[in-house]
């Protein structure tokens, strides 16, 4: 078995004195494992950072095998990321996030919206909504996706401005109107991509997918929110504007 | 074929890192056969060590007092605080005479993979330091990696009440390094971070 793709370096786990094993994320093979000789060495150390490309070989005498990992280098992001508490934040928060995926499934779209998120990290005014869309991207391809084509009430399509908590569809203002406290308010940007995007529509958009992610993949994997993610929304209250 | 006591001790020797069973074996050998001058002194001294060696109190540096030889001494400047993630990194730092100041050992970095949260690691005896009035500079002096880094942030964020100056080691291009062979991010950091010559 052998495969050669580019992906993202998800994390990187010491393996004796020399070796680390890696996660990578490809367009293809989706989240991989495997061993790289030499990974603790100062060559490759660097570039095993997650959130940074690598053109990985991976080789193993069996498919179900743990396999080896030959890389190298092509967009290095985690030096510029590490310069901001924020962004050091969303880019944790994104590998730790894409753990969540089953192992060896190619997942396409997501792998975009990451690299297109990841590449734009120096960018607030960017980043921020695409962190939103990278979780609904995850929600979705994850089987858990929102329905916000019509209110889950009336079955309109016109004026949705809400999402509820439980069934994760829209619901129209008339609808929600005796449920205000319960439902989330839908940033506009979640159904017209050309929408204006403001903090309070990402921290509304983080809430939506947050409790999606919780309750819907984290509570079937037993697994608990990345630590990354709260401390990227503990930064974000204190922000007022982009 | 060898009697047990010396297989233990070859099994205990090839746990060390950078050993394996064949060099353990070997340095068995070698101290077997330099029994006097050799084996015995190093029975002493791993007896002597383990009897002696505490983690001081103040930094969670590893000495044989409490408070350790660095906390101990008049000399160093007690308005300055360098952060590390391990003992190894304080004995760097110390080798090449970089701080006069103090150490704060954190015992690790926050890590999601290894479930290291921030109540595992010494934060509250650093708030307490730096809260004391005396501390003016925390030197950050965390590994350049992704999670030594977010460790920095946290400890940041940590001090922000405080009436601390808190830097951290600048990240570039090291002695000796040739830009040929640098990886593309640190290059663009020490572009970023360069400085007036």
């Amino acid at each position: 078995m052998q495969w050669n793709a580019e992906g993202i370096v998800l994390s990187s786990r010491r393996h004796g004195e020399t070796s680390v094993i890696i996660e990578v994320f490809t367009k293809e093979f989706g989240r991989c494992a495997g061993l790289v000789r030499g990974g603790t060495g100062r060559r490759l150390r660097p570039v095993l950072q997650p959130g940074n490309s690598v053109q990985a070989d991976w080789k193993a005498r069996l498919s179900e095998h743990l396999g080896v990992f030959t890389v190298e280098a092509t967009t290095a992001r985690v030096a510029a990321a590490m310069a901001h508490p924020k962004t050091l934040a969303a880019l944790t928060s994104v590998c730790a996030l894409l753990r969540f995926l089953p192992e060896r499934n190619g997942y396409p779209r997501l792998y975009d919206t990451t690299c297109t998120l990841l590449d734009n990290l120096d960018d607030m005014d960017v980043w921020l909504p695409l962190m939103v869309r990278f979780e609904l991207a995850l929600l979705e391809e994850t089987g858990f996706g929102l329905d916000l084509e019509s209110c889950a009430a009336n079955g309109s399509n016109l004026n949705l401005t809400h999402i509820s908590p439980r069934s994760g569809r829209a619901v129209s203002a008339e609808a929600a109107e005796p449920y205000l406290d319960k439902l989330f308010p839908m940033p506009q940007f979640f159904r017209d991509a050309r929408a204006a995007v403001s903090l309070e529509d990402v921290k509304n958009g983080l809430a939506i997918t947050g409790h999606f992610l919780t309750v819907r993949l984290l509570h079937q994997l037993e697994e608990n929110m990345p630590e990354s993610r709260a401390r990227l929304l503990h930064m974000l209250d204190d922000l007022t504007d982009f | 074929m060898i009697g047990p006591e010396i297989e233990t001790l070859i099994n205990l020797l090839s746990r060390m890192p950078g050993l394996g069973p064949r060099s353990a074996r070997r340095a068995v050998l070698h101290l077997v056969r330099k029994r006097e001058s050799l084996l015995l002194p190093l029975a002493d001294a791993l007896q002597t060590a383990r009897d002696s060696i505490v983690t001081c109190t103040t930094c969670g540096a590893i000495d044989t007092i409490d408070p350790c030889t660095i906390c101990a001494d008049p000399r160093r400047d007690d308005s300055v605080i360098c952060v590390v993630e391990d003992v190894g990194d304080l004995w760097a730092l110390e080798r090449a005479k970089a701080t006069k100041g103090r150490y704060h050992v954190l015992g690790g970095v926050l890590s999601a993979l290894d479930g290291v949260g921030p109540e595992d690691l010494s934060l509250a005896g650093l708030k307490t330091r730096c809260d004391t009035g005396l501390v003016q500079e925390v030197i950050l002096a965390t590994n350049a990696t992704v999670e030594g880094q977010s460790t920095a942030h946290y400890i940041m964020d940590m001090l922000k009440g405080s009436d601390v100056k808190v830097s951290r080691l600048a990240h570039g291009v090291p002695v000796g390094g040739e830009l040929d062979y640098l990886d593309d991010g640190t290059l663009a950091e020490a572009m970023k971070s360069r400085t007036e010559f």
